[in-house]
C-alpha cells in the first residue's frame, strides 16, 4: 500500500481595518447594538448603488506586495449570487476570473491570489439550543455586512498539519504588520479554512479534497487538519473514496461534521459587477503600496541569518515583531554582545522564566527592561558570573525586578574570579572523592559529575564549569 | 428548448414556487422567447470582447471617511418582522 | 386657470423666473389638475403639498413634475408598480428627483408603471393598467406608461421616468408626445430601482423638445453615489436650431422593418421629406448586427433583473408571506405571490442564461452581439450625425392584444433596443398620425433620432428643429389644457 501524502492548501479571509465598509460609508462596528451601523446601501434597500473603498484598495495592494503577488494591471469585480439572510443583496460584491493580486509566494508556499470582496452580515439564532439545527428563527444583524474583506487563496504547498499551522501564524504576523488587519482569530478579523486531500506519495495528481471550515485557532487549525487527514487516509487505506464537502471541525470532541446541504452545491451564476468599473492600480497606487511595507517577518528571517543566528531562533524572534524589536534593543544595548548570544538568551531563559508566570509577555512594554537583559548577558559572557547565577539573576528581575548588578552583589554571585582559591577547592573535592577519581582515571568520563557537583556545592554555584572540568583534568 | 426539470431547476435556483400549471406555460414561453434568442448562438463572434462596462471609467473610489449612518428606527421602520434591534427571519430547515 | 396648463414647462420655468407667475398658484392648478385622473396614471399623489422625499419645496421654482414609482423618494410610497413593495416607504430618496426638488420642482405624484420596468403597455402593473388618453381601450406603451400618460393627458406638466429597451421613447410615441432616453452615465441611477443596470437611464417626458432640454439640464450630472454616472460635459442648454442644413441623416437599411403598420411607415416617410425640407440629407447606413438587439437585450436584461431582484426577499422590507414557514418556505411565497407574471418571466429567462453551463452561450454571446451592435454605431456616425427610425412598429395597440404572447410583446422594442446596448442617446418626437391596423381614430406615430454618446445638445438642437419643421399640434380628445 503505497504512502498516501498530504496536500494542503489555505484559504484565508482577513477583514480590513478601515474606517468605512467597502462599499458604503458606514463605520465597522465592534460588540456595538445591532443594526446601529447600517444605510440603505448596506441593507440592499431598492435603488442602491455600490462605491468602493479607496483605503479598502490600497491595503490590498499592500497585501499583494507583502505577498510578493503579480498586481493586475486591471481587475473587475464580480456578482456572486446566493440566497441567504446574511446576504442582503442576495449576491455578493466579490472578485471572480480577474482579482486585483495574482500569483505570490510568502515562505515556502505559493500564493495563488487574492481578491477583494465584502463580508456577511451576522445571524443569530434563536432556538432552544442556539445552534442552527433546531432553532426557531434567526435574527439578523447587518452591522458586520459590508466589510472589507481580502481573501487569500494559497497553493496546495503545505505538506502536514503543524506546517499549515505554522505558515497560517507566519501569514497572520506578516499581515499584523502592515497595520491593515487585526487579525485575530477568536475576533473573527482572520478566518482559517483548510484545503485538505491526500494522494499517493510522489504523485502529481491531486486526489479530492475537503474543506475544513471554522477553525478559530491555529491549535483548532492544526488539529482540524490532523483529524481529517487521518480520516482522508483510513478511508482511502480501506479502499473507499473521498467525496468533496465541507467539514466543521468541534475542537471539544475532535469530530468532523459534514456541512453540506442536501441541495445541490451552489451555482454563483458569477457575472461582471455592472454597478463598478474596473480598478487600474496607478504607478503611484502601486508605489505608495510598496512604500508603505514596514520590514516584513520573511525580510527580518533572512537578516537575522545574517547576524550568526540559527534558523529557528531567528524564525522565533522574527514573527513576533515585538519580541524582534525588543531583541534588537538588547543588542543595541550590549554593543559586543554577540546577536546570537542575545537571541538564545531571550528565546530561552527569559521565555522560560516568563512561562512560569502563566502571564503573555507583552514585550511592548517588558517585563525585563532591554538594557537589563544586555546587562545580565553581557555579565555572562564576561564571565562575571556563571550561566547558572545568571538564571538566578534573571528569575529575581523577572520576579521583581532590579538591576543585575546590583543583585549579583546582593546574592554574592559573582563568579569565581580567583583561581587559587578555586584551585584549592578543587583539589579538596579531588581529595575527598577519589573514587570519583579512580574512576575517570579507569575511562568513565562521567564520573567528573560527582567532582563538579562538589565544587560548585561549595563555591554556591558562583564557580564557572569550564573553568572547574578544566582544571580536574589537569589535576588528575 | 427548456424542458420541465430544467424550469424547476431554475425556479429553485430563484427561489421562485411555481404550480404545475405555471411550469408547463413556463416551459412553452420561455422556449418560444429561447429559440428566437437562439439565432445569436450561430454567429461568429470570434475575437469580439464581450461588453462588461459601458462607460469608460475606471478607478471610481470612494474616500474612507464615515457617513452617518441610519438610526436604527430607521433601518428597522420597513422590517416585516423586527425583534431586538434586529431582522427576525425563519431559520433554514435543518437537514 | 386652464390658461396656466397651457403653458409648456419652459414658459412657466421662465414666467416665475421673471416674476410674472406665482409659483404657488401653478403647481395649485396641476396639484388640481393631476387630482382628476382616471387614467390610473398616478399610484399615488401628493394632495397636501407634503415634504416629498423629506425635501419641503418651500417655493417652486419650475414647473412640478410627475415621477415614476421606480425612483425612491423617502417617506412617501413606492412600489416599482409592484405587489412585493405594497407599502414600501424609502428611507431615502434617489438623487435624481433630490436634484428635481433642490432646483424648486414639487412633485405632484408617483406614476404608474410596468412592474419593476418590466414591459412595454402598462399592463404589467400590480395596480391596474394605465389608460391612453388617445383612446381609453388602448395601452400607453410601457414601462413608463404613466408618466407619458400623465403629459399627455393633462395631468402634469413634464413627467420622469426610465428606459431600459425604449421604455421612455416608446410610450412618448404612443402617447404623442417627447421622451428622451440620454447617454448612459448622464443621470444618476442612484436611488432609481435598478431593473438591467447597464442599461437603465432615466429621463424626460415632456411636451416639448424644450422642456425636454430644461428637465434634462436639471437632473444630469456625476453622482459620488453613482460610480457609473459621468454627466454631460459642458451640460445643457435650450436648443434654438431652426434648420437641419449640413446635418446628414442616416436611415439603417435593417432596421426598415417588414412588420411596420404602413401607417406608421407613411409618417416615417413624410418626416424623412420634412428633414430634406429642412435642409437636412437623408444617407443609408447599415447596422448588421441590430437585427440581433432583441436576442441580445432579451439575455442581458433579464440576467442583469435576476441578481438584482433577489433583494426582494421579504426580510428587511417590503411584504413578506409564508414567514411561519422555513427560510426557503419565507423566500418562495413571498416572491411567487409578490411577483406578476412577466417578472417572473424575466426572473427564470435571466437565471437561466447566467447558470451553469450557459453562461458562454447566452450571456457571454449576448455581450459580444452587444459590442458589435455599439461598433455599428460607431461606424455610422462616421458618416452621418444622426441614426434615425420610427420608434416603435405600429402606433398604441388596444389592451390584452398582446399580452398572451411575450415575444410579440418583447418586438415592440426592436427599433429601440439597439440604443439602448450601444449607450447612446435617443429621442422619440411626435411626427404625425396613422390609424391603426384594424381602422379607428387616428393615433401619435412617433420618430426616433439617435445621437453618438454625449452628443444630447446636437441631438436637441436638431430635434427642436424638426419638431418645429412638424408642427405636430394633435391633442386627445378631451384633454384638459385648452
Amino acid at each position: 500500500m503505497a504512502e498516501l501524502e498530504a496536500v494542503i492548501g489555505l484559504e484565508i479571509h482577513v477583514q480590513l481595518a478601515t474606517e468605512t465598509k467597502m462599499f458604503c460609508g458606514c463605520e465597522l462596528s465592534f460588540g456595538d447594538e445591532p443594526n446601529v451601523h447600517t444605510c440603505p446601501i448596506c441593507l440592499a434597500h431598492p435603488g442602491v448603488l455600490p462605491v468602493p473603498n479607496e483605503k479598502a484598495i490600497h491595503y490590498a495592494l499592500q497585501i499583494g506586495a507583502a505577498l510578493n503577488c503579480e498586481i493586475a494591471p486591471r481587475s473587475i469585480f464580480h456578482r456572486k449570487n446566493y440566497f441567504y439572510p446574511d446576504s442582503p443583496k442576495a449576491y455578493q460584491i466579490s472578485q471572480y476570473d480577474i482579482p486585483i493580486c495574482g500569483a505570490g509566494r510568502l515562505g515556502d508556499v505559493r500564493i495563488h491570489r487574492a481578491h477583494l470582496e465584502e463580508d456577511a452580515a451576522k445571524t443569530i439564532h434563536v432556538g432552544e439550543s442556539g445552534r442552527i439545527h433546531g432553532s426557531a428563527a434567526s435574527l439578523v444583524d447587518f452591522n458586520r455586512g459590508g466589510t472589507p474583506l481580502v481573501e487569500i487563496v494559497t497553493e496546495p504547498d503545505l505538506r502536514d498539519a503543524a506546517e499549515a499551522a505554522d505558515w497560517a501564524r507566519l501569514l497572520r504576523e506578516t499581515v499584523r504588520q502592515l497595520g491593515v488587519s487585526d487579525v485575530n482569530m477568536e475576533e473573527g478579523s482572520l478566518r482559517v479554512d483548510a484545503n485538505v486531500s491526500v494522494r499517493p506519495a510522489g504523485s502529481e495528481e491531486l486526489g479530492t479534497k475537503t474543506e475544513l471550515k471554522n477553525m478559530n485557532s491555529f491549535r483548532f487549525l492544526q488539529r482540524g487538519v490532523e483529524a481529517e487527514l487521518a480520516r482522508q487516509r483510513e478511508l482511502v487505506g480501506a479502499g473507499g473514496t473521498v467525496e468533496q464537502e465541507t467539514l466543521h471541525f468541534d475542537p471539544a470532541s475532535g469530530s468532523l461534521t459534514s456541512l453540506r446541504s442536501k441541495e445541490e452545491a451552489h451555482d454563483y451564476r458569477y457575472f461582471p459587477e455592472p454597478d463598478l468599473v474596473p480598478l487600474v492600480p496607478t504607478e503611484e497606487m502601486l508605489r505608495e503600496a510598496r512604500e508603505a511595507l514596514p520590514e516584513l517577518p520573511v525580510a527580518r528571517i533572512e537578516r537575522y541569518e545574517g547576524l550568526g543566528l540559527d534558523s529557528d531562533t531567528a524564525a522565533l524572534l522574527a514573527r513576533e515583531t515585538e519580541m524582534a524589536a525588543y531583541f534588537e534593543a538588547v543588542c543595541g544595548e550590549a554593543g559586543d554582545l554577540e546577536p546570537r548570544v542575545a537571541a538564545n538568551w531571550i528565546v530561552g531563559d527569559l521565555t522560560a522564566e516568563l512561562r512560569k508566570r502563566d502571564e503573555e509577555e507583552d514585550f511592548e512594554n517588558p517585563t525585563v527592561p532591554a538594557s537589563g537583559l544586555a546587562q545580565l548577558a553581557t555579565l555572562v559572557a564576561e564571565k562575571k558570573i556563571s550561566h547558572g547565577s545568571g538564571r538566578k539573576v534573571l528569575a529575581t528581575m523577572v520576579a521583581e525586578g532590579g538591576e543585575p548588578g546590583a543583585i549579583v552583589e546582593r546574592e554574592g554571585l559573582a563568579q569565581m574570579s580567583d583561581s587559587g582559591e578555586l584551585e584549592a577547592i578543587v583539589e579538596k573535592a579531588m581529595a575527598e572523592n577519589a573514587d570519583a577519581v579512580e574512576k575517570i582515571r579507569a575511562g568513565n568520563p562521567k564520573a567528573v559529575g560527582a567532582i563538579v557537583g562538589a565544587v560548585m556545592r561549595e563555591t554556591k554555584g558562583r564557580a564557572d564549569g569550564g573553568e572547574v572540568n578544566r582544571l580536574i583534568q589537569e589535576k588528575l | 428548448m427548456i424542458d420541465r426539470d430544467q424550469v424547476l431547476h431554475v425556479a429553485r435556483l430563484a427561489r421562485l414556487r411555481l404550480s404545475d400549471e405555471d411550469v408547463e406555460t413556463m416551459v412553452g414561453e420561455l422556449s418560444g422567447i429561447l429559440e428566437h434568442v437562439d439565432r445569436i448562438g450561430s454567429l461568429d463572434l470570434e475575437g469580439v470582447e464581450p461588453t462588461s462596462h459601458v462607460v469608460a471609467l475606471e478607478n471610481v473610489l470612494r474616500a474612507d471617511v464615515p457617513w452617518q449612518s441610519l438610526p436604527r428606527d430607521a433601518a428597522l421602520a420597513s422590517a416585516p418582522e423586527p425583534e431586538k434591534g434586529a431582522f427576525r427571519v425563519p431559520s433554514p430547515q435543518a437537514e | 386657470m386652464t390658461d396656466l396648463l397651457a403653458l409648456t414647462a419652459l414658459e412657466a420655468h421662465e414666467a416665475m423666473a421673471a416674476g410674472d407667475l406665482d409659483a404657488a398658484e401653478y403647481t395649485a392648478a396641476w396639484r388640481q389638475a393631476a387630482a382628476g385622473d382616471e387614467l390610473n396614471a398616478y399610484l399615488w399623489q401628493d394632495r397636501a403639498g407634503e415634504e416629498v422625499g423629506a425635501i419641503a419645496v418651500a417655493e417652486a421654482r419650475t414647473a412640478p413634475v410627475a415621477v415614476k414609482d421606480i425612483f425612491c423618494t423617502e417617506g412617501v410610497p413606492t412600489t416599482a408598480g409592484s405587489r412585493i413593495l405594497e407599502g414600501y416607504r424609502p428611507p431615502y430618496t434617489s438623487t435624481a428627483v433630490r436634484r428635481l426638488l433642490e432646483a424648486g420642482a414639487p412633485v405632484l405624484g408617483k406614476t404608474n408603471m410596468d412592474e419593476f420596468a418590466m414591459g412595454s403597455s402598462n399592463e404589467n402593473s400590480a395596480y391596474g393598467p394605465v389608460l391612453n388618453p388617445w383612446d381609453r381601450e388602448r395601452v400607453p406603451g410601457g414601462s413608463s406608461g404613466g408618466s407619458a400618460a400623465v403629459v399627455a393627458g393633462g395631468l402634469a406638466p413634464w413627467s420622469i421616468g426610465t428606459d431600459t429597451g425604449g421604455s421612455i421613447r416608446q410610450p412618448a410615441a404612443f402617447c404623442g408626445i417627447v421622451g428622451l432616453k440620454p447617454t448612459y452615465g448622464a443621470i444618476s441611477r442612484y436611488g432609481m430601482i435598478a431593473f438591467a443596470s447597464s442599461l437603465d437611464q432615466c429621463g424626460p417626458l415632456t411636451r416639448t423638445v424644450k422642456d425636454a432640454a430644461l428637465l434634462l439640464g436639471l437632473l444630469q450630472g456625476r453622482d459620488p453615489l453613482d460610480s457609473t454616472s459621468v454627466g454631460i460635459e459642458g451640460g445643457v442648454s435650450l436648443p434654438g436650431r431652426e434648420d437641419l442644413g449640413g446635418l446628414r441623416f442616416g436611415v439603417p437599411a435593417e432596421l426598415a422593418g417588414d412588420d411596420l403598420d404602413p401607417g406608421v411607415r407613411e409618417v416615417f416617410e413624410a418626416t424623412l421629406r420634412k428633414i430634406e425640407e429642412l435642409g437636412g440629407e437623408i444617407a443609408e447606413v447599415s447596422l448588421p448586427n441590430s437585427e440581433h438587439g432583441i436576442s441580445a437585450y432579451y439575455v442581458i436584461a433579464p440576467a442583469e433583473a435576476s441578481s438584482n431582484l433577489a433583494r426582494y426577499d421579504g426580510v428587511r422590507y417590503g411584504i413578506r408571506a409564508g414567514g411561519d414557514g422555513d427560510l426557503i418556505e419565507m423566500y418562495e411565497t413571498t416572491r411567487s405571490e409578490g411577483f406578476g407574471p412577466e417578472v417572473k418571466r424575466r426572473i427564470m429567462l435571466g437565471t437561466y442564461a447566467l447558470s451553469s453551463g450557459y453562461y458562454d452561450a447566452y450571456y457571454g454571446q449576448a455581450q459580444k452581439v452587444r459590442t458589435r451592435i455599439a461598433q455599428d454605431f460607431d461606424g455610422a456616425f462616421a458618416e452621418v450625425d444622426f441614426v434615425v427610425t420610427p420608434t416603435a412598429p405600429s402606433v398604441a395597440f388596444k389592451q390584452g392584444e398582446k399580452s398572451d404572447d411575450p415575444l410579440a410583446m418583447y418586438l415592440n422594442d426592436f427599433f429601440t433596443v439597439p440604443m439602448s446596448l450601444a449607450g447612446i442617446p435617443a429621442i422619440s418626437i411626435p411626427a404625425g398620425l396613422a390609424a391603426p391596423e384594424g381602422g379607428g381614430p387616428q393615433l401619435p406615430v412617433g420618430f426616433q433620432i439617435a445621437a453618438p454618446a454625449f452628443a444630447e445638445q446636437r441631438l436637441l438642437d436638431a430635434a427642436h428643429a424638426l419638431e418645429q419643421g412638424i408642427g405636430f399640434d394633435a391633442r386627445p380628445e378631451g384633454g384638459s389644457d385648452g
